[in-house]
């Protein structure tokens, strides 16, 4: 019987992820000297559950190389040796290379072996090392004679069920040494009776071994539930010499036939390689609180029952009481589905720990390459976010902390000199605001220094050098693209794509971002988020017949146009002077090719949008409702179309299309190249 | 070349011997200036009657715009319009045939805009005849084969292509 373990590779992989997050962050949590057996315990076992997964699915190579991992891990945890900062280091980077190794699998590509040698190597000097010293210096019963150990495996009828292949134990215990084995099959049933996935059989070793019983047990441990285990000493050799071989051709046979398998599965694995490698994006499934479903299933109970009532009162002539009761039970589906709604919403929530997770690691790395101390704050972890954009944002919040730490913090030395403490601090902070959820990310280092900015700003012809900004619109300067004011381009920071793309990204999600600084005390980066993608606080537009939704975050002010304020640049395109501002008027309709829209600019209205620091105005006719809409993909049943993000649907069920201003700037450039872009660029230098 | 490649595959289809099952093939047809085409039924989503559509901003004439189908967004597609001939002004009779087609990037559900609903017809794969050859003609290769129907002759389409152009068009614009 052969089952198909390729459907279990998802669900290995997932584990395994989980399993090597732990582990990264127990490992930050150990400390050396000072250790603490339940962390290590935890690092153990999820490295123990990689091997045996990797192990069952042929993997071998991931479960080789965690195998040494795991090796000095046991010897940590019994104590036969001291736990060193280069063994944590060790151990870190090879959590990294596990997850390069398991991803190049989960893609179907034989990963690249070269990093796992290396580290294998390394973990087997150190192993080297430590076994001269372990067995001078603590454990006597390792370096015992041989002992003949007795093992009674009875395991109970549903091993199979719990994933559990007797004969991978097996191996391991005749890895120990000199190995005889007996069965007892007086627990077969008669063949009608015999189910064939359960396990009748039981067996007794002998084990010859310089190892004590700890081994044996350990290599039992994953079973001690699901079986009877008795290991017993008993002394010198084997009483029966006869049976003994045969028992070992036995395993050495049960031995050759794994090897087939092992084969069969790598010539299987090699073949898949062959197709061409489909690449895994975002992860598809996500893991949601039994709570949540509960109270999901509570709520569609409602809604059915709900239902139910209303089509009993939809029977027969509608009298008044009837009427009355109508209308509760409309107000009561109104209420059952908006709860619905909200709980179907939470179903993609997830804690910000998530991403706020990997932060110590990296804080770490970081820390240690740059010679500073830090400390690193995490404080509202829970605070939950859609998970689309949780996937989205870690980057940015990655490379705001690297610039945190690279250029916020002081080395030591100067902290010192500054009267402060020498470890810096980094906090992170997530926490709800409205509609909204802020994630703050403070220092406390020298705060973003105007001066040097504004000179940057200057020698990059980015401000006029007769400017006068106040200290917060030189700040902002930084979001501006190719500004950089790293004097010299480390490996962390200051390659130029830097605070731009970080605000780009931001405002993809339609968010923002404020930076905040006090010179010597520190600064404070302020992001903004919408708590989900899916919805969007929208404006209304009409023009013509068509109704358009204005995104409401992007929308600066709306006003009515006087004639006397347009100027017309050349290549007609028309300007708006507002308060210092020249503003490039964009007419929607002709941008859509709609008609039937108003032309005149001073019959209509002006929508004054902003967009990756540019700002238009938007002629359209007029201003309805604000309201929230549900952004539905155009995309997956048509094909991107220039100028509009998405579209949705109104409350009289018609498709309402969404407008994409950083698109819409682009469109209208293309269509009149030249002239348009003159003006827009000339209004940002005028207004910056 | 992949025009013939294509018709010598039917044509080898067609010769073949064994009549199965699996060769019935049933078609939902549908008027279109007195012309009955006829889609396989299976790619048929359900039909509707007219309603408003909203615009798409530059799309291409035959794209009308996009409805909502029960929370998804479904662009409509006026078959007239995509095959060139005239258009009609939308009546009562005017339907709207949801399709759902696999096409390269992935499965789309589309909306097509017809006079009106015929009937539904099981043809073998004997029953259609090569197409002949139109190739010079435009919209040749939106024709999946001819097939006899008592006196009438219906068109059987290739509903890939006729949807995919999207693509070519979007290109021709920004050519233009």
């Amino acid at each position: 019987m052969s089952i198909d373990l390729s459907q279990f590779f998802e669900v290995f992989f997932e584990e395994s992820f989980e399993g090597l997050d732990a582990m990264e962050a127990e490992l930050l949590n150990l400390e050396p000297g000072d250790l603490d057996s339940e962390t290590i315990n935890t690092i153990f076992r999820a490295a123990h559950s990689i091997k045996g997964g990797s192990g069952t699915f042929g993997f071998n190579s991931v479960a080789d190389f965690t195998h040494v991992l795991e090796t000095l891990l046991d010897q940590i945890r019994n104590g036969e040796r001291n736990l060193e900062n280069i063994h944590v280091n060790l151990l870190l980077k090879s959590v990294d290379c596990l997850r390069e190794m398991l991803g190049a699998l989960q893609v179907e590509q034989e990963p690249d072996l070269t990093e796992s040698n290396v580290l294998k190597a390394e973990f087997e000097s150190i192993l080297n090392i430590s076994h001269g010293d372990a067995q001078e210096s603590s454990s006597p019963i390792n370096s015992k004679s041989l002992d003949t150990y007795q093992v009674d495996f009875k395991p109970l009828h549903h091993l199979f069920k719990t994933g559990n292949e007797p004969l991978y134990l097996f191996n391991e215990l005749a890895d120990l040494g000199e190995c005889s084995v007996s069965s007892d099959l007086t627990d077969i049933p008669d063949i009608h009776d015999i189910e064939p996935d359960e396990c009748y059989i039981a067996w007794t070793f002998f084990v010859e071994t310089h190892e004590n019983d700890t081994k044996i047990k350990e290599i039992f441990e994953w079973v001690e539930d699901d079986a009877t285990i008795k290991i017993t000493l008993c002394g010198g050799l084997f009483e029966d010499d006869e049976p003994t071989l045969e028992q070992d051709k036995i395993v050495e046979e049960r031995n050759s036939e794994v090897e087939v398998e092992v084969t069969s599965v790598k010539e299987a694995t090699s073949e898949k390689n062959k197709k061409p490698t489909k690449t895994i994006g975002e992860s598809t499934s996500i893991r949601v609180g039994i709570d949540k479903v509960d109270s999901l299933i509570n709520m569609v109970g409602e809604l059915v029952i709900t239902q139910a009532m209303l089509t009993q009162l939809g029977e027969g002539d509608m009298t008044e009481n009837k009427q009355m009761a109508l209308k509760e039970g409309l107000a009561q589906l109104a209420h059952n589905t908006r709860d619905l709604q909200e709980s179907v919403m939470r179903i993609r929530m997830m804690p910000i720990s998530f991403v706020f997770s990997r932060f110590p690691r990296l804080v770490r790395d970081i820390s240690e390459k740059l010679g500073k101390e830090v400390e690193l704050k995490l404080i509202g972890e829970t605070t939950e976010l859609d998970k689309t954009v949780m996937e989205k944002i870690s980057d940015p919040m990655v490379h705001l902390v690297r610039n945190s730490l690279d250029h916020g913090l002081e080395t030591p030395e100067h902290r010192i000199e500054a009267g402060k403490n020498p470890v810096g601090k980094v906090t992170l902070n997530a926490f709800h605001q409205g509609g909204n959820i802020v994630i703050e990310i403070m220092d406390d280092g020298n705060g973003l220094n105007t001066d040097k900015i504004k000179s940057k700003a200057i020698e990059k012809g980015l401000i006029e050098e007769s400017a006068s900004l106040t200290d917060d619109e030189v700040n902002d300067l930084i979001f501006l693209p190719g500004f950089s004011t790293a004097d010299a381009v480390s490996d962390l920071s200051g390659r130029g794509v830097g605070m731009d793309v970080v605000k780009r990204n931001i405002h993809a999600l339609n968010g923002s971002i404020d930076v905040t600084s006090e010179r010597d005390k520190g600064s404070t980066f302020t992001i903004r988020l919408p708590l989900t993608l899916a919805i969007l606080d929208g404006q209304l537009v009409t023009l013509g017949k068509h109704t358009y939704i204005v995104p409401l975050i992007s929308i600066v002010e709306s006003l009515q146009v006087d004639l006397k304020q347009i100027n017309c640049v050349g290549g007609g395109v028309d300007v708006l002077r507002l308060r210092e501002e020249y503003i490039p008027i964009l007419r929607l309709f002709q941008i859509f090719n709609h008609t039937g829209a108003i032309e005149e600019l001073d019959k209509g209205l002006l929508v004054i949008v902003e967009s990756d620091n540019q700002k238009v105005g938007l002629l359209v006719d007029d201003l309805l409702a604000q309201q929230q809409v549900v952004i539905k993909s155009l995309e997956a049943n048509y094909q991107k179309v220039d100028g509009v993000s998405g579209a949705t649907i109104l409350g009289d069920g018609r498709v309402s299309l969404i407008v994409d201003i950083s698109g819409l700037i682009k469109l209208a450039g293309l269509k009149r190249a030249g002239s348009q872009k003159l003006a827009i660029d000339k209004s940002i230098l005028e207004s910056g | 070349m992949e025009q013939t490649q294509q018709q010598s595959q039917q044509i080898n289809e067609l010769h073949s011997p064994s009549v199965n099952q699996e060769d019935i093939q049933q078609f939902l047809t549908f008027i279109m200036d007195e012309e009955e085409y006829g889609v396989d039924i299976l790619t048929v989503q359900e039909i509707r009657g007219w309603e408003e559509i909203t615009a798409i901003p530059n799309a291409p004439v035959f794209v009308k715009g996009a409805i909502n189908l029960r929370g998804t967004i479904v662009p409509i597609i006026d078959l007239r319009l995509r095959f060139g001939l005239t258009s009609v002004k939308y009546g009562p009779l005017t339907v709207i045939i949801v399709v759902k087609v696999e096409l390269k990037v992935g499965s789309k559900i589309m909306g097509l805009v017809v006079d009106a609903v015929s009937d539904v017809y099981s043809i073998g794969q004997q029953q259609a005849t090569d197409v002949p050859d139109i190739s010079k003609s435009e919209n040749a290769e939106f024709v999946h084969g001819l097939v006899n129907v008592g006196d009438k002759m219906v068109v059987l389409l290739h509903l890939e292509r006729v949807l995919n152009l999207l693509r070519e068009t979007e290109i021709d614009l920004l050519a233009g």
